[in-house]
């Protein structure tokens, strides 16, 4: 059992008449990436406030390991919480080594800092500590200064670090790389992360627990792959879209095989074969009987090999041998089958052992795609 | 004639040196007391935001009046000599400083400050490491303004009785004798230049580096 590091036990917050968080309970687990995600307005950035009471809760309780964040001193509890915000956090007339140490020296005065674990937290987020440490945030690219943001977090070693949208100023390719970072730090440090955002790639990536937010509300929470595979409802459903659930959405075979695969009897000679496949252009021909049976598969090089023999017939070349797969089989289960067979081509066969359909490797680019698509046919391109 | 302006200069030298470190004493000691009542009751109203309106009103008021109409209402109640004139030159040099206090705070990006409480400061952190730091340079301009407004104003001190380089014009003027009147208004017209070029230097020197890095960038 994970110990929990923050709990909100009936939380609510209101401004006036208008309520903003509707009685709130929430566990938040010790050492892991908890993303708090949700539109704008729905209460993510107030509750995350709540732990280091910048905001006060109108009513019920906060607790940070078990104790009320009412009882130690407000000053006193935001220094053993981390916080990181959007990228202007920095204090532009201290050196990057002052905004670092900055709350050592809130407690300690101006000399109560280690410097060494100042160069230590520069390297550990990646950037030189000797042409960095003396500089001023102004001279550092947004990127740059959002590391120094998260090195001066961890400076005081707190066991939980709050980040609000703390990435969203960056630009992709930047952003992409410090969430990379983030995670690799996690797996380091194993530090309790609150992370606000609004952006639901940015919470399926860096997140070991969801907690999708609407209303004041928590709709949903749980780890990225269980939301996508059950989305709790609508909101979720709307908030996640269909391109990201369809690429989680359980699959079965018949959902993504080619339904008319070109087929033949296989009393059909070889040279007809070859006819047929060059008009269809395909590689490999399906052998069943009129009743639709499924009987085989025939290669190009199957045929090839025996093409002079005129008296052959597709029956006599064709193999039988290859595995085939039921229509209603998941996807997540025949993949594996499709990538080992001959010709990248699995047969499709019912339960009566009638040919319904045949998968290739096509098939799963399509399934791929297929969202993609739709978008684009949407938008009328 | 300039001739005779430069011999005037020459047998009043003594004269001149005397009454410029009294422009500059009466000036300096206005501006003591200005400072040190604008910079904490700026602070002061941006806490109390609510007041700010009307102090600023009352001070905009004090300014409002013409420097020798002012000198002239505290004769009554403080006679003359010096200490009406630094009263005087005090309630003009505090709106500038007041003024600039106030919005040099309140201009402090509330983001900023919103990650210093989130990191533990104090109140009086926040106003020692963050907020003053970053208003230094507006408070500056503030100080700059009124001490060239305040060795102005000095001049006119002399009216009742307070010294300074104001005599000299004084007495030049009653004598008709354009040296004299020289040798005290040139000497003030200097002053005021002299002093605004020392406080822009200074004013440099007390913007904290990041800061000016940060123009620099931009």
């Amino acid at each position: 059992m994970k110990r929990t590091a923050v709990e909100f036990r009936n939380v609510t917050k209101s401004y006036g008449d208008k309520v903003v968080i509707d009685n709130l309970n929430l566990s938040i687990p010790q050492g892991h990436i908890v993303v708090l995600v949700g539109p704008s307005g729905c209460g993510k950035t107030t509750t995350m406030k709540m732990i280091n009471r910048l905001i006060e809760p109108t009513s019920g309780e906060v607790f940070v390991f078990n104790q009320d964040v009412r009882k130690p001193d407000r000053a006193e509890l935001r220094r053993r919480i981390g916080y990181v915000i959007q990228q202007i956090g920095l204090f532009p007339h201290m050196t990057i080594a002052e905004n670092i140490s900055l709350v050592p020296r809130l407690t300690n005065g101006k000399k109560g800092h280690d410097l060494t674990k100042i160069d230590q937290l520069l390297e550990l987020v990646g950037l030189d500590a000797a042409s960095y440490r003396d500089r001023y945030p102004a001279e550092l690219s947004g990127g740059q200064q959002q590391r120094v943001g998260v090195a001066r977090a961890l400076m005081a070693n707190p066991p939980i670090i709050l980040m609000d949208e703390p990435f969203s100023a960056l630009d992709p390719i930047t952003r992409e790389q410090l969430q990379d970072e983030l995670i690799r730090l996690n797996e380091e440090l194993h530090k309790t992360i609150v992370f606000v955002t609004h952006d639901m790639d940015e919470a399926l990536k860096i997140a070991d627990t969801i907690i999708i937010m609407g209303g004041g509300r928590v709709i949903q929470q749980g780890s990225p792959d269980h939301i996508l595979r059950h989305p709790a409802n609508e909101f979720v459903r709307g908030f996640l879209g269909e391109k990201r659930l369809s690429s989680h959405r359980s699959h079965t075979v018949a959902d993504v095989m080619l339904p008319n695969p070109v087929k033949m009897s296989r009393y059909k000679g070889l040279a007809e074969a070859v006819q047929t496949m060059q008009r269809k252009r395909v590689t490999s021909i399906l052998v069943a009987d009129q009743d639709g049976r499924y009987r085989g598969i025939a290669d190009t090089s199957d045929i090839y090999k025996r093409f002079h023999e005129e008296s052959m017939t597709l029956g006599d070349v064709m193999r039988t041998n290859v595995p085939t797969l039921l229509p209603e089989m998941p996807l997540s289960e025949a993949i594996s089958q499709v990538q080992n067979a001959p010709f990248g081509h699995v047969p499709v066969v019912n339960a009566e052992g009638k040919l319904v359909g045949l998968m290739t490797r096509a098939s799963l680019v399509d399934l791929l795609a297929k969202p993609y698509l739709e978008e684009a046919m949407a938008s009328g391109e | 004639m300039v001739n005779e302006w430069l011999t005037t200069f020459a047998d009043r030298w003594t004269d001149i040196v005397d009454s410029s470190l009294q422009h500059i004493t009466l000036s300096l000691i206005a501006l003591f007391w200005a400072i040190l009542i604008a910079v904490p009751l700026g602070i002061l109203l941006t806490r109390y935001r609510k007041l700010a309106g009307l102090v600023m009103g009352i001070v905009s008021v004090l300014q409002t009046i013409p420097s020798l109409a002012l000198l002239g209402f505290l004769i009554p109640v403080f006679g003359i000599g010096s200490v009406p004139a630094i009263l005087a030159m005090v309630a003009y040099a505090l709106l500038p400083i007041l003024r600039n206090t106030y919005t040099g705070i309140l201009d402090v990006d509330a983001p900023l400050l919103e990650a210093g409480r989130g990191m533990g400061m104090t109140r009086s952190q926040q106003l020692r490491m963050v907020e003053l730091p970053l208003a230094r340079p507006m408070i500056f301009a503030g100080i700059r303004t009124a001490t060239v407004m305040t060795i102005g104003v000095a001049t006119l001190a002399s009216f009742i009785g307070a010294g300074g380089l104001g005599d000299l014009i004084l007495r030049g003027i009653s004598m008709v004798d354009t040296g004299v009147i020289l040798a005290g208004a040139i000497p003030a017209a200097v002053l005021a230049i002299l002093f605004d070029l020392l406080l822009a230097w200074v004013d440099r020197m007390v913007t904290p580096k990041g800061l000016r890095i940060r123009k620099e960038v931009n």
